[in-house]
């Protein structure tokens, strides 16, 4: 068949076919009232139509255009509909907690590495407290000794107002989210990023606890820190195991192609990066807005503290337990 | 065909062919997101700071936002492009050509700070060069293909001429030469057309602009004109 008889044939339906994918591209959500029918039938046509049209070495401006119309259509028939509300419940519910014990292998290591460097330097640094200085500036040393202060601190609660609280908030979560995510992705340097990252941060808290606890700041240190330490020393741990879990699978691909076997690694440590920004988004909300507060009695702290460590520990252990079986 | 083309053979069995963005264009898209988000982030401070310490802690917020989330926000809602990529009309999608999901967007956009190392995406830029499909470190963990998302051109007006049959017979290869010769003739210059035409003349027997005239009758009378 000559091209301009095939075009003239086939002119209309493509044009109908250009139309559908025009309306379909354009719908931010899916609009129930757009008639799709008959969509996968005519991108079948213009695949058919394509083919016939490469096999008989039409011209190119016609190849083109049906190329590029099977693209479109090709990337519409295959998008996928996901409802996200659903998902995050789901997600929180089964997801994360299912995730954490499927990975538990690459969880115990981080969590090893960080929470064994943070309870070691906190050791050591209480026996030596000059070790501090090797962590921190002494500018440093004496802002937080101040912060911590038991005679200073109730001066500065009283200064601080709800506009404080807010403007914590939003620093932590762009400061402590964006660590969890950084340890993640440096993982991917063979695990080394992820490695330094844990025992960077765990002998940064380490220090300070150990020499705070040695000053005998104890009353005034614990009771801000076990809140929201339940989430946020467990969600950097989580996004260390992702950061490894990411180089092992760069570094040991297995019996896939080192490609295949990256794409495989990081695709199963995603949801242990959604469950990092989870966890630490309740930290930094724990951290700005509860463990500030100067109205709640410690006891009520401690209290409120241990349960929350041990709410988080039951809930990756027990959490989804009949699901993910 | 150029070899930034790939053959992409989908479920119907047919090969559509995708057209891979290189470095440049991506350096370029990732420059006008990069002056977008600093202009946006510079806009918003001086907008908040009215605010005070709460216009401040949403400041912190939405930079922190824009800092992770602004590329992969765009390339999941807005068909795989941020302004910068809409700009240079090139577009993200999954290997097999799909429109990118959220972990394969968030994968890719993360992992941009090992494509920064030591400095200034060199690393991305190393990698890119490294394997046929332009991927930076992020789209090879992702799975993702950075893509021209091409415009279809203006249909070619066909010359009004009369045909002739060739006067020998010409191969497939040979026919589709003729048929791109035509739809190209109005981006080329007179004097380059007859000087491609003149190339034929051992076998049409024709010179310069009879040459040219020659073969839109050939292409026409091949493409099923009278």
């Amino acid at each position: 068949m000559k091209q301009e008889l095939f075009e003239q044939n086939n002119a209309q339906q493509w044009q109908r076919f250009e139309t559908k994918l025009e309306t379909l591209e354009s719908l931010r959500r899916k609009d129930k009232s757009t008639d799709v029918s008959g969509f996968a039938e005519q991108y079948r046509q213009v695949c058919h139509h394509l083919a016939l049209a490469q096999e008989r070495q039409y011209s190119p401006y016609l190849i083109d255009r049906l190329n590029q119309l099977a693209l479109r259509g090709h990337q519409q028939l295959y998008r996928s509909h996901t409802n996200i509300l659903y998902n995050i419940v789901y997600f929180i519910l089964v997801g994360f907690p299912a995730a954490v014990r499927r990975e538990i292998i690459f969880v115990s290591i981080a969590s090893g590495l960080f929470f064994g460097s943070l309870l070691l330097m906190a050791v050591l640094t209480y026996f030596n407290p000059s070790l501090v200085y090797s962590v921190y500036p002494e500018e440093n040393v004496m802002d937080f000794t101040e912060m911590y202060d038991p005679a200073s601190k109730a001066r500065m609660e009283q200064s601080r107002t709800a506009a404080d609280d807010f403007t914590m908030f939003g620093f932590y979560i762009k400061n402590n989210i964006g660590i969890g995510f950084q340890t993640f992705a440096s993982g991917f340097l063979l695990g080394a990023g992820a490695i330094f990252n844990l025992l960077f941060n765990g002998i940064a808290i380490g220090a300070v606890m150990g020499y705070l606890t040695e000053l005998g700041y104890t009353d005034t240190f614990f009771p801000f820190v076990i809140g929201h330490g339940a989430f946020e020393l467990t969600g950097i741990a989580i996004a260390g195991a992702a950061g490894l879990k990411l180089g092992y699978g760069l570094l040991c691909p297995g019996r896939l192609s080192r490609k295949q076997s990256l794409i495989q690694a990081a695709r199963e440590a995603m949801p242990l990066v959604y469950g990092v920004f989870f966890m630490l988004l309740i930290a930094a909300f724990i951290e700005a807005f509860w463990s500030s507060s100067s109205y709640l009695s410690i006891t009520a702290k401690y209290t409120a503290g241990a349960s929350f460590w041990l709410l988080v520990l039951s809930y990756f252990a027990l959490g989804a337990r009949r699901g993910s079986q | 065909m150029l070899d930034t083309y790939r053959k992409l053979e989908t479920p119907e069995n047919i090969d559509l062919d995708i057209h891979i963005a290189g470095p440049l264009v991506r350096i370029l898209a990732f420059t006008i997101d990069s002056l977008i988000r600093f202009g946006v982030q510079i806009g918003l401070l001086i907008a908040l700071a009215i605010l005070g310490k709460v216009g401040m802690a949403l400041w912190l917020i939405l930079t922190f936002v824009m800092e992770w989330f602004y590329p992969v926000l765009f390339e999941v809602l807005n068909h795989g492009q941020t302004p910068g990529k809409k700009a240079m009309g090139i577009a993200v999608v999954n290997d097999d050509s799909t429109p990118v999901s959220w972990s394969a967007s968030i994968v890719r956009n993360f992992l941009r700070i090992v494509d920064f190392l030591p400095m200034g995406y060199i690393t991305g830029l190393v990698s890119m060069t490294l394997n046929k499909d332009f991927k930076r470190i992020g789209d090879l963990a992702a799975g993702t293909v950075v893509i021209y998302r091409e415009k279809q051109n203006k249909a070619p007006t066909w010359p009004a001429s009369t045909s002739a049959p060739p006067p020998v017979a010409l191969n497939l290869k040979q026919q589709r030469a003729m048929l791109s010769f035509v739809e190209r003739q109005n981006t080329l210059t007179r004097e380059r057309q007859q000087e491609l035409a003149n190339h034929l003349q051992p076998v049409f027997q024709h010179q310069n602009q009879d040459a040219v005239n020659y073969i839109v009758r050939v292409a026409t009378w091949l493409r099923g004109g009278q």
